[in-house]
């Protein structure tokens, strides 16, 4: 029988089961300030078609939120059974950041959600709003907090270590940590970029299936615009945020870049295939000195190589790749996204813009999902082998539950996490069908007479 | 019984004192809450009408996604105050907390996919729904088993542990039922009457179980209750559940009669009668395992964190926790009476 490694199969399950979870929060962030959005706009120039588009968006929010919440309470539990050392060692600085999270962001988001899905006719349009806006407001609050404690992962500040426990000395030097403004500002605009394409691939679903409505329309275009104007924002900040990499984590921006030698006039690497063994690329592409200038601003400016940091270098592979993925994914965004808008900025334009005008977006809608896994692959991968950069290594964290028992709930978890990510995605495009033929809008939005009486 | 070297007018004293209370205090509310939907959806196949269906979960639409919320305050604060504990308790449930969360996530989700998903595959969300829930119910009966049992892993202990998840599923369902009786009109209110009637006995089991084996388990537990002025002092608890199973008992035997004939009166009984059961078994055992975290293990002082991450954590809780306990009561507010159908 193959011996089966605990921390490897630990390490296995909670990036399985982050991953799964962090598709949906990242939805629900950005998707709680469309629907905002779109019950502002009805607000103001009492157009039902902004309500129309509020009442098939909030249907998918509902079944995205839903999905955040039962991977979330999964996590809740992981931190503790996978990695019983994180809270051993740094429990001072992660506990109160959690705790704050459940405090003010879970519990609110969750009580609104129920207002808001099913208050409208119960409490008046003001609060039906307000309750909107809390639950937006919630999940971004609990984006902050997470990623406070994520970040200070990264580059940990504020505290000291005393019989191998840190300590907080500075509460406001641990939450705005050097890497927590970049990668705040990174997360909220990728949230808004996956909710963008979302929305506009969605709509544009439903516009080549013949859908006409209004909402549909003022849906695509909403999504397109935002997501045109938010990506040059996200390019700049990503570079930024590499930056900020550069001076905190030098191994891990080695590893994006893969670069192994420290040397001045770097050049940036396009493509290769890292070989962590001989400690070199294979088939490279790039181009001269291009790495030194954009990194260091500086054409021959030096760059640490990978060889510098020994055995404390995150595996190589994932990091180069991962990376590429996703400025690519981005590239192709900025791409389709300004085309795009281009081509349709006028409603008038949309009826005769060309059918593949409107593949290419179908083709995006989960592009933000592809981008972001990426992105987090890179950073967290990046990060190993420390779990918190400089005091805790992610081996020195790992639990002493037998491998049979991690693997067996693995499996289970794996298993369910495919099917309810095959179902979340064939059944927003049947909702998309459904409202498309017309008959997703009375059958849903029913009445409220009072149950059970009428089949007496 | 307390440890006299624990001084309680200090924080290193007091702290872990009142999380131990917040921990208690918000799987209480746990239970209660998700304890009536999760009910909800073990009888959801009892019966087959979509539109009954669709009631059942209209009842529980707006609430289940707060209620589990307190799971996650829960366990969020044993895992930030009790850390210690919080990796020998879970590390002993991996395997139950994991078909849990499996269950969780299978119901949570197939509550949206159900309404949502292809007309034809409503019945298999529906199965979702109701296995997902069975599956919570009883992996947290177990785990309140093994709780009592002090994590034994012997043949007994995993019996007495998987006896106790059968009866959390049943009164689980008792709440269910009495909270249908409560919220809908209607023939499913006449069969809620039945479905709770018939969970009564597998409810009653439980508390039997739990008051026999605690003192067993633990001669500690026995001296607790079962020695002077204690028994007497605490004789009200066990009285009082035995009147408030007989109040039930009456209650659902009346209300058919009384709801044919259209008189809502009392339709809210059942529910606050069984709540009140839940809140003396809770108490019972809270008296039972206090100051335990790990039954004759590990007290609250021993697996307590740091004093000062507490101090951070208590501030914040002071502050927020009235905050969410109003805007909570809000909501039960808005959604009083009886329940409606989804509309969005």
């Amino acid at each position: 029988m193959i011996e089966l490694d605990p921390i490897l199969l630990a390490r296995v399950q909670f990036a399985s089961n982050i991953t799964f979870h962090i598709l949906f929060p990242t939805l629900s962030i950005g998707l709680g300030w469309v629907l905002l959005f779109f019950k502002l706009r009805f607000r103001r120039t009492g157009e039902a078609l902004w309500m129309d588009a509020y009442q098939f968006w909030v249907k998918v929010f509902a079944l995205t939120f839903a999905l955040g919440v039962v991977s979330g309470i999964t996590m809740s539990f992981q931190f503790g059974t996978n990695w019983p050392g994180f809270m051993n060692t740094v429990g001072n600085v992660a506990g109160p950041l959690l705790a704050y999270e459940v405090l003010t962001a879970f519990f609110l988001e969750a009580t609104m959600l129920g207002i808001m899905l099913f208050g409208r006719g119960k409490v008046s349009e003001r609060v039906h709003t307000l309750a909107t806006f809390l639950v937006a407001a919630g999940t971004t609050a609990s984006a902050f907090w997470i990623l406070a404690l994520n970040s200070w992962m990264h580059t940990p500040a504020g505290f000291v270590m005393i019989d191998g426990k840190a300590h907080v000395t500075d509460w406001l030097a641990v939450i705005f940590n050097p890497s927590f403004p970049y990668r705040m500002s990174h997360m909220l605009l990728a949230s808004g970029l996956t909710v963008s394409f979302l929305v506009a691939g969605l709509s544009a679903y439903r516009w080549l299936r013949g859908d006409r409505a209004g909402s549909v329309a003022a849906a695509l275009r909403t999504g397109l615009f935002t997501a045109a104007a938010l990506i040059p924002v996200q390019i700049l900040v990503g570079d930024l945020h590499g930056l900020n990499t550069l001076q905190y984590q030098p191994a891990k921006l080695a590893a994006m870049e893969g670069i192994w030698e420290t040397q001045k006039g770097v050049d940036a690497v396009l493509f290769a295939i890292p070989d962590a063994k001989a400690q070199t690329n294979h088939y490279e592409i790039a181009i001269p000195k291009l790495a030194s200038f954009y990194l260091t601003h500086d054409w021959n400016g030096e760059v640490k190589g990978l060889k510098e940091f020994g055995d404390k270098a995150p595996p190589v592979a994932p990091v180069f790749f991962a990376f590429r993925i996703m400025v690519g994914v981005g590239l192709l965004m900025l791409a389709v996204s300004w085309f795009a808008t281009w081509r349709i900025r006028r409603v008038a334009q949309m009826y005769s813009a060309p059918v593949w005008l409107y593949q290419a977006l179908v083709g995006m809608t989960f592009s933000g999902w592809l981008a972001l896994i990426a992105g987090w692959y890179v950073t967290e991968v990046g990060r190993q082998p420390w779990l918190v950069s400089g005091v805790l290594t992610t081996a020195q964290a790992a639990s002493s539950v037998p491998a049979p028992h991690i693997a067996l709930s693995l499996a289970m978890y794996l298993s369910l996490y495919c099917l309810l990510l095959a179902a979340y995605v064939s059944v927003l495009f049947y909702l998309a069908r459904k409202a498309a033929s017309g008959e997703g809008e009375d059958s849903n939005a029913k009445v409220t007479s009072k149950i059970g009486v009428a089949h007496a | 019984m307390l440890d006299t070297s624990i001084d309680l007018s200090t924080p290193a004293g007091w702290l872990p004192l009142v999380f131990s209370l917040v921990m208690a205090l918000a799987m209480l509310a746990y239970v209660i809450l998700d304890g009536y939907d999760l009910g909800v959806g073990a009888l959801l196949l009892k019966t087959d009408q979509n539109s009954e269906r669709d009631a059942m979960i209209a009842s529980i639409g707006p609430f289940w996604d707060a209620n589990e919320t307190w799971l996650v305050l829960g366990v969020g604060v044993l895992l930030v105050a009790f850390p210690l504990a919080h990796g020998i308790i879970l590390g002993a449930l991996y395997l139950p907390v994991a078909l849990m969360l499996a269950g969780l996530t299978l119901r949570g989700v197939a509550f949206d996919f159900r309404v949502k998903a292809k007309a034809h595959h409503r019945p298999l969300w529906d199965s979702a729904f109701r296995f997902g829930s069975a599956a919570a119910s009883w992996s947290q009966g177990y785990m309140l088993g093994q709780l009592i049992s002090g994590f034994r892993s012997e043949a007994i202990g995993i019996a007495f542990s998987a006896l106790i998840g059968v009866c959390l599923m049943g009164a689980y369902r008792l709440l269910g039922a009495t909270w249908l009786i409560m919220k809908c009109e209607g023939e499913l209110q006449l069969k809620a009457v039945k479905w709770a009637k018939a969970s009564l006995l597998m409810t009653a089991l439980g508390v039997l179980a739990i008051s026999v084996a605690s003192p067993l388990v633990s001669a500690r537990i026995f001296d607790k209750w079962f020695s002077f002025p204690y028994l007497l002092l605490l004789f009200p608890i066990p009285l009082a559940t035995v009147v408030l199973f007989g109040v039930i008992w009456r209650s659902l035997t009346r209300l058919p009669t009384r709801l044919a004939s259209g008189n809502q009166y009392g339709a809210g009984v059942p529910f606050v009668s069984t709540v009140g059961i839940f809140l003396l078994a809770f108490y019972g055992l809270a008296y039972s395992l206090f100051p335990w975290l790990v039954v004759d293990r590990m007290t609250i002082w021993q697996g307590t964190s740091s004093i000062e991450a507490l101090w951070v954590i208590f501030i914040g809780t002071v502050i927020v926790l009235p905050v969410i306990v109003g805007y909570t009561i809000y909501a039960y507010r808005v959604f009083w009476g009886k329940s409606t159908a989804l509309s969005y």
